[in-house]
């Protein structure tokens, strides 16, 4: 495997300013984005068609629609922001996220088993069988990503699209041979519209994951150094990426059965973070979720407003801004000739 | 040569083209023995004998008509346009694919990934979606075809042109940037198809799935020229490109401008993957389906060998899958969805198998 770019950053010492400069999270512009997160989440709560102050059950909609929704938005967020992020330390490739990689296809493909199997299933049933599949189709990507040799970190994106595409191509089989295609087409449509109280309180699982990623994050970060040296500083690295996948695959899994696909929010947060603030992983971390959060919203707040009364899926929007941020952040880096 | 020592690739095709002794006597043929040559022409023949086979049943078996009605002729017409667009699919993504591997000397990635399919299918569906069901069922005229080729052709070029010229071009990098724009006009399709009633949905999948019912004798005219001179012309650039998949830096020593070369050879795919396209609808997976049975089965790297063998396969693995399922399992829609999941699943064992990329 080779070697990673921020590896080569981090030792050099003039390149990065000593750790405890940097220790401190509650930075001023830190709590300045957490402001602005709280603000959007303010907006978001009175965003929407109803009217809550003129009608007589203006609140109880609020506490049944807006509220969870923007919860769930934020959670959402987060979620998709630090897999994204995680994925792309363990792999040591900047590309990487669910998107790309196929997770999401994966997921999909569970659901729709799910779907087969059981008729009618229940949310739990739902979101077991996407969780099992997406630890399984991550599982197979970093298996294949520990084989090979690779010339260029280019490709393992490609590769990866290219298994999303297989999987898909099998969901597609299964949905045409046994008529569930519209399932399939609505499910991949990720949106925040059906959220409401009663129906996403599985997401706070995501709360349960960002802890154990908090509090793993120093072990991860050594996990991102390769195996090798990994295992030099005495951590069990099979391990740690069993476990890292699980956390991803739980909270890919979890999304998926809950909102749908959210593509492209895990490569786009890292990289913006990365570049605004440098390889430093363990304080990018709270950054990562924040942005994370405050990027889905803003993306939601627009999906609500564009076509009013009406709305449109946020993944349509993630899907399009998402396209373009990514071929930026490509162009810049073949700019800096760091490719 | 067994599976493994085939992938490893270029490492191996370097060694091929070289001239090499054998037994004294000074070898310089694609292949390594007149034993293996045998075999490929043996396997060709074969092949293509298969692929005759089964056009010929799929044109005459179970007629309902008798021999002497006059009625057999159009009934054999109407059948002779799903086979000739069954020839025109394998002859695109045979070549298209077999050409794009070598020129990205890379033995796991088709064509398809630079968003044909996504173009196509905001095409298709943005015509529903902005003129209705009326508009889209009229929209299949040569008009249209030549409209939709166009447009691919030139995404196409656009992207070869600001991608691989100038000082950091990259051939990874366009790559990239293709799949994602893909990515992204398909999101922007995937919402107007969510739009859209469940009978339009219907009428629309039904294009979007790649068939060769979806094929139109009318557009042959156009079509069937075009191909058939992409084809040659790649046809002749083949010594090029057994130099051009050595790779970059190779290709330059050996006195081969490597940039202008690839963007011809690109150009030409770009050609054959759009007409296929807009023919027949997207086949992601049956090129790369094609082109690594025909590495195995050409035992050769020498394009003059590879193109007449994965035209061969390609051809006969699409008129046998036809004739099975159509005659005998009486289920001809699923055709290419089986072909690409049986290219799927290949292409994920292969995946697995690989050493390095």
């Amino acid at each position: 495997m080779p070697v990673p770019r921020n590896v080569s950053a981090e030792v050099g010492i003039a390149s990065q300013p000593p750790l405890s400069a940097r220790r401190t999270i509650w930075t001023v512009p830190f709590i300045a984005a957490i402001l602005a997160v709280i603000a959007l989440g303010v907006v978001s709560l009175f965003t929407g068609v109803y009217d809550i102050w003129g009608q007589e059950d203006g609140w109880d909609m609020f506490f049944i629609t807006r509220v969870p929704r923007t919860v769930a938005l934020m959670l959402t967020g987060a979620a998709m922001a630090m897999t994204g992020f995680i994925m792309q330390l363990m792999s040591q490739n900047k590309m990487v996220e669910p998107t790309t990689i196929g997770t999401t296809e994966w997921a999909g493909l569970g659901l729709l088993a799910v779907y087969l199997l059981i008729p009618g299933p229940t949310l739990v049933m739902r979101m077991t069988g996407a969780i099992a599949f997406s630890f399984v189709g991550t599982m197979v990507f970093f298996l294949f990503l520990r084989r090979v040799r690779l010339r260029s970190s280019l490709i393992v994106p490609i590769i990866g699209l290219m298994l999303g595409s297989v999987v898909s191509a099998l969901s597609t089989f299964m949905a045409l041979f046994f008529r569930m295609s519209q399932v399939v087409e609505n499910w991949f449509i990720g949106s925040f519209a059906p959220v409401q109280a009663g129906r996403y309180e599985f997401l706070w699982i995501i709360v349960i994951i960002t802890v154990l990623i908090f509090l793993y994050a120093n072990k991860l970060t050594l996990a991102g150094l390769g195996e090798d040296v990994a295992t030099a500083l005495g951590v069990n690295y099979n391990r740690l990426i069993l476990f890292a996948n699980a956390l991803v695959a739980a909270a890919v899994g979890i999304v998926a059965a809950v909102i749908g696909n959210i593509p492209f929010l895990g490569l786009i947060v890292p990289n913006i973070v990365s570049m605004a603030r440098g390889d430093d992983l363990r304080s990018n971390l709270p950054w990562v979720c924040v942005t994370g959060m405050g990027t889905i919203m803003l993306c939601d707040i627009i999906s609500r407003v564009i076509i009013m009364p009406f709305e449109v899926p946020v993944s349509l929007i993630l899907g399009t801004l998402g396209a373009v941020a990514f071929i930026l952040i490509l162009l810049r880096q073949r700019k800096m000739r760091r490719l | 040569m067994s599976v493994l020592d085939s992938e490893l690739g270029t490492d191996r095709s370097e060694a091929d083209a070289a001239p090499r002794t054998r037994s004294g006597r000074r070898y310089a043929g694609a292949f390594r023995s007149a034993k293996e040559a045998r075999r490929y022409w043996m396997l060709l023949a074969v092949l293509l004998a298969l692929g005759i086979v089964a056009s010929i049943g799929l044109l005459l078996y179970n007629n309902p008509v008798p021999v002497d009605s006059p009625s057999f002729i159009p009934v054999v017409k109407r059948r002779l346009t799903a086979v000739i667009s069954m020839l025109i699919a394998a002859l695109c993504h045979s070549f298209a694919t077999v050409t794009f591997q070598s020129v990205t000397s890379n033995r796991i990635i088709t064509p398809s990934l630079l968003g044909y399919e996504a173009l196509y299918s905001v095409i298709n569906t943005s015509t529903l979606y902005f003129f209705g069901a009326t508009a889209f069922v009229s929209f299949i005229g040569m008009g249209s075809f030549l409209l939709q080729m166009a447009l691919m052709i030139a995404v196409s070029l656009v992207l070869y042109g600001w991608l691989l010229t100038g000082k950091y071009g990259n051939l990874h990098l366009m790559l990239l940037i293709g799949i994602i724009i893909g990515a992204g006009l398909n999101s922007v399709s995937g919402f107007m198809r969510r739009l859209l009633a469940p009978s339009e949905f219907d009428l629309l999948q039904s294009r979007l799935i790649g068939s060769v019912t979806n094929a139109k004798a009318e557009y042959f005219p156009i079509a069937v020229p075009i191909v058939v001179a992409a084809v040659f012309l790649l046809f002749l650039f083949s010594r090029k490109l057994n130099v051009l998949s050595l790779g970059k830096d190779t290709a330059t020593t050996f006195g081969v401008n490597y940039r202008t070369n690839i963007i011809c050879a690109l150009v030409l795919v770009a050609v054959l993957m759009s007409v296929s396209t807009s023919l027949i609808g997207p086949l992601t997976f049956f090129g790369f389906l094609v082109a690594m049975l025909s590495y195995q089965a050409a035992q050769t790297h020498d394009h003059r060998y590879v193109f007449p063998m994965a035209f061969a396969i390609g051809y006969a693995i699409l008129t046998g899958a036809y004739f099975i399922l159509y005659h005998m399992l009486n289920s001809a829609t699923v055709v290419s969805v089986v072909i690409e999941l049986v290219g799927g699943i290949v292409f994920l064992t292969v995946l697995l198998r690989k050493r390095s990329l």
